[in-house]
């Protein structure tokens, strides 16, 4: 579905990675770590066309990222879920209308009501549909676009620090959601510094773990 | 496109915040505009009118001036009478009388001037008909047939006059294109700025999956509107400021005193809006696709 084949990225002068390559495939589960600073965001991003590589060539089924049409981008993007680190939103949108927010801007804002509810207790955010996300804590935003990147049923999730600002019991929550997803074949990635969330996902599916370290990318699901 | 543009998709109207700032601008400057539009094209109508009248008024009429000793005074006029009456191209020729005479000449000499006293010429009206008559011909029967004769067809300064008015109301053809020109940079600078303050709303649509059209449309169908509404505010403010202009009838002959729209001209009016709101949506979905384009 998404593919990465001997991708560079560099900022400036320096060069963040090389030599990257990496597919996420239906019903794939994998977890990014690395140290703060080794590009995992950055590699988010190259996944999901928000960010065009230095050198190499990213995919999305099958045909380049490179020279592909906005349009096309869009629609592309349409079947990834991207839970960004910074959460953002559309301030002056009520929650719900942000969450249901891909089924708007794809033309399906009236499938919205059979979803949203269910999906707004799933994160545990229905007394809080009405109230404007800069009324939210940080954990009630991670929670909402979550939500927000599921709520059009994804081919591909990626989530960066899904559960950065959440408790335990929440983030387990989050984790049964994407473990559910994942078993109906939907490819996951996400960036997280969390081993906890790594372990209690590794005792329900299939996951491997990958390690951004020394601008290389490489397989540390031993060690966990 | 234009109805679709005005019942428009409420949820991608709700993706873009209100932008105060912008709105104003967009609103003033198409009032502004309109307003300016509607003296611009009552300008241009009203030299148009003009020009139309003079050159029609002046091209159906000729003087024939007549200097000879006052004994043969009378017979040159009938002679000149007897020869206008077989010329092709004269519909009427009339000697003015004295009284006709005295009243032309009153406004430089004053009522008390002794026209008997005076070898003041005589002036026959000369109407035309058709195509009018062939002046040279005409010139060259009365230099032998009536020598103290002199013909004036009045080109020598009705050409002057029927240019300026033309040129006039070149200059409000201009001053429209100007103004159309004004308002869709003005309209084109809210845009982006109303696109550069929502960097962020068009990150999270993108993020979502948003096409450039999706996005622009929100963003151009409000400028449109605006645009319209301004326009239309603008129109009916310019429209009454005409009519409520003092004028000089409908014989009035000067620009001045002649500014306003006559019977089915008014009806011109209603193209501004409209052209207004064109005019903020090609701006507007111009700036959008360039910012969409470099934001990419």
């Amino acid at each position: 579905m998404i593919e990465l084949r001997d991708v560079a990225y560099s900022y400036g002068g320096g060069e963040l990675f090389s030599g990257l390559s990496l597919s996420l495939a239906p019903g794939s589960f994998h977890f990014l770590t690395g140290p703060s600073g080794a590009g995992k965001t950055t590699l988010l991003k190259l996944c999901y066309g928000d960010l065009v590589p230095t050198s190499g060539e990213v995919a999305f089924w099958g045909e380049a990222t490179t020279g592909m049409a906005r349009d096309a981008l869009a629609l592309n993007r349409r079947r990834i879920g991207v839970v960004h680190q910074d959460c953002q939103f559309l301030d002056h949108l009520p929650l719900a209308e942000n969450v249901a927010l891909p089924l708007t801007v794809a033309g399906r804002h009236h499938e919205a009501a059979a979803y949203l509810p269910d999906l707004l207790g799933w994160v545990g955010l229905t007394r809080h549909a009405e109230r404007r996300p800069p009324e939210l804590s940080g954990g009630e935003r991670q929670r909402a676009a979550l939500a927000r990147a599921v709520i059009m049923s994804p081919e591909v999730i990626i989530a960066d620090e899904p559960t950065g600002n959440i408790d335990w019991e929440m983030s387990q929550r989050l984790l049964s959601l994407l473990v559910e997803l994942n078993r109906m074949g939907k490819a996951v990635l996400i960036a997280t510094h969390d081993l906890n969330l790594i372990r209690a996902a590794k005792a329900q599916v299939s996951v491997r773990t990958l390690r951004l370290k020394d601008r290389q990318l490489i397989a540390a699901g031993a060690d966990l | 496109m234009a109805l679709s543009l005005l019942a428009g998709d409420v949820q991608a109207d709700r993706s873009v915040p209100p932008t105060g700032f912008t709105a104003r601008l967009t609103l003033f400057t198409a009032t502004a505009m309109a307003l300016l539009a509607v003296f611009a094209l009552a300008l241009s109508l009203a030299a148009g009118r003009l020009a139309t009248r003079w050159s029609d008024e002046l091209s159906q009429s000729a003087t024939l001036r007549i200097s000879a000793p006052a004994e043969q005074m009378d017979a040159q006029v009938a002679a000149a009478l007897e020869l206008l009456r077989t010329t092709p191209g004269v519909a009427s020729a009339r000697a003015l009388d004295s009284e006709e005479e005295q009243a032309l000449l009153t406004p430089w000499f004053g009522p008390e001037l002794p026209l008997d006293a005076l070898a003041i010429p005589r002036l026959i009206e000369v109407v035309e008909e058709g195509r009018g008559f062939d002046a040279t011909g005409l010139r060259a029967r009365l230099q032998a047939e009536v020598p103290g004769a002199v013909l004036d067809d009045h080109t020598r300064w009705r050409a002057p006059l029927v240019a300026a008015a033309g040129r006039l109301r070149g200059m409000g053809a201009l001053a429209l294109l100007l103004i159309g020109a004004a308002t869709a940079t003005m309209i084109t600078l809210a845009a982006h700025s109303a696109l550069s303050a929502n960097a962020q709303v068009i990150r999270v649509l993108r993020l979502v999956g948003a096409r450039d059209a999706y996005i622009a449309r929100a963003f151009v169908r409000r400028f449109t509107l605006r645009a319209l509404a301004g326009a239309g505010l603008g129109t009916v403010l310019g429209g009454l400021l005409v009519a409520l202009l003092p004028g000089g009838g409908d014989d009035s002959g000067s620009v001045l005193t002649g500014i306003r729209f006559a019977g089915a001209q008014w009806l011109w009016l209603l193209t501004i809006p409209p052209l207004a709101a064109v005019v903020a949506f090609g701006a507007t979905r111009l700036a959008a696709r360039r910012m969409l384009e470099r934001q990419s």
